[in-house]
């Protein structure tokens, strides 16, 4: 009887057309639980949800031929979770995906040679993206193979510091569809290789050769390409104004143009670089040295330059009123770390720029609260202000901001002469998802609450050392904000379990840092972990009164955990062997903790096998088995050695942090 | 000094063919001896004692000393040229100096020395321009003798200045790169692919074609059948592969031995790695080549062994003279294809189960073919598996 029921709802299910499951299915993207659930229900709902599925994020890769079976239809794999992929993990992705195959991301993964790309390039003939970043030790071979993908279109090699010239020249004639590449960091590589990519690649759009050893040389055919929009020359340190002087190309397609920390770069090679350029909307000058007037002043050229970067660069005198008076229709303007910013400059931009929405003016300590006055009513449509260390602008400054500037979303005034009125006057930004008040001392609960009470939306907040802050104010923010993401409660000594206990109802938090809260206790933490399910990162360092207990509820319910530091906790050898079973654990730093003993530290290294990062005293270094440190290292774990004194209490707050402000001003 | 009218020329242009004019040659000999006679005279009356005295001085000695040595010179210079129309009808050319019988007899060959001359010697200087500089000067250069040619039997060449100081004279009509030498151009245009490489593409080396061109030289007659129709018997002592015909091929190939270490697909070698990649970038389809052991997993033999003792060395060897290419040399390069590195490496390890015999032995040996089955051949393999 029980057998004919679910045969007939099988049935029922199966006359429904596959486009009926996948609109439905297109409706749950958001939350992966949702999906779990959906294909839960029977088998043809679980038959729909594995061939609905394009994109596969799996977090270990000895699951991967079952996953890859149950999901034939995935056409990117970010396999950025993975921090091991071998050659044989990629023989069994080409085979099992074959040409459905379109985006590979390996940007995180170690120990796969030029055989599995080799296999991947064979097999998975529609492949148009790969993601190499951060593979250190692939080799030009490597690079020849990638080199036979004939269809790529966007290829990364961040980082890939052993690729040569040869094997660049390779991917420049073998790939000849690319049109996004990444050549950061290639310390291998020079003007040959990307200028033959230059002249074969002739689809290129962006193009980042940040901190590649060429010269100006290069830049001659890349100028020459058609399509180029977004060109990084980041920290590059052999193009200078000489080798650019020559250069006759004009590129009108560029869009973006980053020159950060490229200090021989003036106004000349400037100029010849952005020549023709007039679609230029952002332009990235940071820590450029001296911004001269020359520069300032051609700014005007490009009328639709929407974004500027200019942190930590120095001004002539009245330099920045010639960049105020050269642009008038920015949207984003970063200012951060910038010696030499007055209210007058401040005042001049913000009154020619009414449209501004994004400003960063972190660290600008000869700024006052007039400056603010001026930018919160010239720039109403202000989304995003960040002024940390404004340590000038007085506190009357701050309510003008949440009285005037009413759709911010991201508010960064960590470190600030905030008070609690400042902070109620912003809880009027309704929309507000990001606070950033560390080191605010004149707040407390109060002010918070009024956050709490008004800022649904927030999803992250800071409160780094705002010491003043306990338990009702957490409460508020906790029941107030219920899609809050991201809590930093460190070293706001008042807090105790009953703030982690509201906390809890917010399922969507994925990172809590509860540093130097010594009345935190194992209790306040098995109900965070049963509560936020998608919990990545933990910081417990210095809750002296969690232990064991507070471990055993992690393990089995923190299933998503990646980092947790655990350093001066009262945990023992039972305690982190528990911890050990969480398989995604990635990142762990246990410094200082007393109750370790050099085999139970032994056994619970070896047990996680996903760690790729691990902090330890240096007294272990010699107490733990050789050949167990070569396993790690073979698993591609980093150990980080440690070799700081014990400190109990820290030492004061206000004098670590607010004593170089004071000598600066 | 104006002797020119006196001497009548003895090429006579009819058409494309020359006759030798015996008339003209007997007019020129007696001519030669009437101005023998006259500098004999003129060195009796320096010899005399009378004319010492009445001699203004040595001043004027001096002045004639000079006159005689330059009439002498012309004398010289007449005589070979004249002895220079009769070598059609001497036997080989054994007893020939290369300075004077050097060239063919053919209006084009004679034409293309002056060029020669001209450019190899970087002198900025047209035909016309070298014809007044002799009157002038009256310096001995053998090989000119424009003052035989009568006007209308020649063709004036005005270069612009630009033209001649210009780095190269011949450019490649696909890429536009430029070239000192042809025989370079042409080198490079077998890049281009497989229509520039053919022997019917060798215009210059065959006399059907309209560009047609002899070979210029004795020494590049020598040069040409030795490394076309000889047996190699110059082995490179240093890598024991390479062989050659002609003593001075091996030279220059020992100057570069061992150290052409970046390798382009296509087998070419170069001693620097921007030589390399400037090449890779001319060229569509060719790619870095990694050395051998750096490929992981590559069987068959290590670099080209026996293919390339025919690499096309010398061509820079001699001069004007660029004569090295005929179909032989073309045959073995298309070989260079199938044994370059990588496209032997990818044979192996994409499409081994599909290649049941070893590529090198596939009977369409050509190159530009090899690199399209490569593709096709490549393709199918990454589809059915």
């Amino acid at each position: 009887m029980k057998k004919l029921r679910v045969a007939e709802e099988a049935n029922y299910f199966d006359a429904l057309a596959e486009e009926t499951f996948f609109m439905i299915l297109d409706c749950l993207d958001s939350n992966p639980l949702d999906k779990k659930s959906f294909s839960l229900v029977c088998k043809s709902w679980y038959a729909a949800e594995s061939r609905h599925r394009r994109v596969l994020k799996p977090r270990r890769v000895d699951l991967l031929p079952t996953v890859l079976s149950r999901y034939p239809s995935v056409s990117r794999l970010d396999l950025s979770l993975c921090p091991r992929v071998t050659d044989a993990c990629l023989a069994t992705v080409a085979l099992s995906l074959g040409s459905s195959l379109r985006s590979i991301d390996l940007s995180k993964s170690r120990s796969f040679t030029q055989v599995g790309l080799e296999s991947l390039v064979t097999n998975c003939s529609s492949l148009v993206e790969i993601d190499l970043s951060n593979a250190t030790e692939l080799s030009d071979a490597a690079a020849a193979t990638i080199g036979r993908a004939k269809n790529l279109e966007r290829l990364s090699l961040t980082r890939c510091k052993m690729v040569t010239d040869m094997g660049l020249g390779c991917i420049a004639v073998g790939c000849p569809r690319l049109r996004a590449l990444s050549l950061r960091w290639c310390l291998g590589v020079t003007d040959l290789a990307v200028g033959l990519v230059a002249v074969k690649c002739k689809e290129i759009r962006s193009l980042d050769i940040s901190y590649v050893q060429v010269t100006g040389q290069c830049l001659q055919p890349i100028l020459q390409l058609k399509n180029l929009q977004d060109l990084s020359l980041e920290g590059c340190r052999g193009i200078d104004d000489e080798s650019l002087a020559t250069i006759q190309q004009k590129c009108k397609s560029l869009v973006t143009l980053n020159l950060s920390n490229s200090r021989h770069v003036g106004y000349l090679g400037f100029s010849s670089l952005s020549r023709g350029a007039v679609h230029l909307r952002e332009l990235i000058l940071s820590h450029c040295g001296t911004v001269s007037h020359s520069l300032a002043n051609s700014l005007q050229k490009f009328s639709r330059l929407q974004s500027l970067q200019l942190d930590g660069c120095r001004f002539s005198t009245y330099g920045l009123k010639v960049v105020a008076n050269s642009c008038s229709s920015l949207r984003e303007l970063s200012f951060s770390k910038c010696l030499g910013v007055t209210d007058e400059d401040l005042s001049l931009i913000s009154e020619k720029n009414k449209d501004l929405q994004k400003l960063d003016i972190t660290c600008c300590r000869e700024i006052t609260a007039l400056s603010i006055d001026n930018i919160s009513r010239s720039c109403p449509s202000l989304r995003s202000l960040k002024m940390e260390s404004c340590s000038q602008v007085s506190r009357e400054a701050f309510p003008l901001i949440g009285e005037r500037c009413r759709f911010l979303e991201e508010l960064d005034l960590t470190d600030n002469e905030l008070d609690d009125e400042g902070l109620k006057a912003i809880s009027r930004c309704r929309g507000l998802l990001a606070l950033r008040i560390g080191l605010c001392l004149n707040i407390d609960d109060e002010g918070l609450t009024h956050i709490g009470m008004h800022c649904q939306n927030l999803q992250e907040i800071d409160l780094y050392r705002s010491v003043r802050i306990s338990d009702k104010g957490v409460v508020a923010v906790a029941q107030g904000c219920p899609g809050l993401q991201m809590i930093n409660l460190s070293y706001c000594e008042e807090i105790t379990d009953s703030s982690l206990i509201s906390l809890s109802k917010c399922s969507k938090m994925n990172t809590v840092e509860i540093r130097g809260c010594p009345q935190i206790s194992s209790n306040g933490l098995s109900v965070i972990a049963a509560g936020c399910r998608q919990l990545f990162k933990l910081d417990v360092k210095k809750c002296f009164q969690i232990n064991d207990a507070g471990m055993i509820p992690l393990a089995c319910l923190s299933r998503n955990l990646r980092e947790i530091n655990l350093s001066y906790c009262s945990v023992t050898d039972m305690g982190l062997l528990t911890l050990a079973s969480l398989s995604y654990l990635q990142n762990m730093t246990i410094v200082h903790v007393g109750g370790l003993t050099a085999s139970g530290l032994a056994a619970a290294l070896i047990a996680c096998g996903g760690l790729t990062k691990v902090k330890l005293n240096l007294s272990f270094k010699s107490l733990l088995p050789k050949n167990l440190l070569e396993h790690m290292e073979a698993r591609g774990c980093i150990v980080q050695w440690r070799d700081k004194p014990f400190q109990m209490v820290d030492p004061d707050p206000i004098k670590i942090w607010k004593l170089p402000a004071g000598v600066e001003t | 000094m104006k002797q020119e009218n006196h001497f009548s020329p003895v090429l006579l242009q009819e058409g494309s063919s020359i006759v030798c004019d015996p008339q003209a040659v007997l007019n020129n000999l007696s001519f030669l001896e009437q101005k023998i006679h006259q500098v004999q005279d003129a060195v009796r009356s320096i010899m005399s004692p009378e004319e010492q005295s009445t001699a203004g001085g040595p001043h004027e000695l001096a002045m004639k000393q000079q006159l005689m040595a330059a009439d002498l010179t012309s004398i010289i210079i007449q005589l070979i040229s004249t002895a220079g129309t009769l070598l059609p009808s001497l036997s080989g050319g054994s007893s020939m100096t290369s300075s004077s019988a050097g060239f063919l007899c053919s209006p084009s060959a004679l034409h293309g020395f002056y060029t020669a001359a001209a450019a190899s010697g970087g002198e900025p200087t047209t035909v016309e321009d070298h014809q007044e500089e002799k009157d002038g000067e009256g310096d001995g250069d053998g090989y000119g003798d424009g003052e035989s040619l009568l006007a209308g039997t020649y063709e004036v060449l005005q270069l612009e200045k630009e033209e001649i100081l210009a780095p190269h004279t011949h450019f490649c009509l696909i890429c536009g790169k430029g070239f000192k030498r042809d025989a370079n151009l042409r080198m490079h245009m077998r890049g281009h692919g497989d229509e520039y490489k053919t022997p019917a593409a060798l215009a210059k080396r065959n006399k059907e074609h309209k560009k047609f061109q002899p070979l210029k030289t004795l020494l590049c007659v020598k040069n040409h059948y030795k490394r076309s129709h000889c047996a190699k018997s110059y082995t490179c002592s240093r890598c024991n592969s390479k062989k050659f015909s002609v003593m001075a091929d091996l030279k220059t190939h020992e100057k570069h031995c061992g150290r052409d270490k970046w390798v382009c697909s296509c087998g070419t070698t170069f001693s620097r790695k921007d030589k390399l990649f400037g090449h890779v970038s001319l060229f569509q389809g060719h790619a870095p080549a990694l050395p051998f052991g750096e490929v992981k997993g590559a069987a068959g033999p290590s670099y080209p062994g026996e293919a390339s003792d025919s690499v096309p060395s010398g061509v820079d060897l001699d001069g004007g003279a660029a004569n090295v290419f005929n179909g032989k040399d073309l045959e073995s390069d298309a070989d260079l294809g199938l044994f370059s590195p990588v496209s032997f490496d990818s044979f192996n390890f994409g499409a081994a189960g599909e290649f049941p015999q070893p590529v090198f032995d596939a009977p369409d040996g050509s190159f530009s073919s090899m690199f399209g089955d490569y593709a096709r051949k490549g393709g199918d393999s990454f589809t059915s598996e």
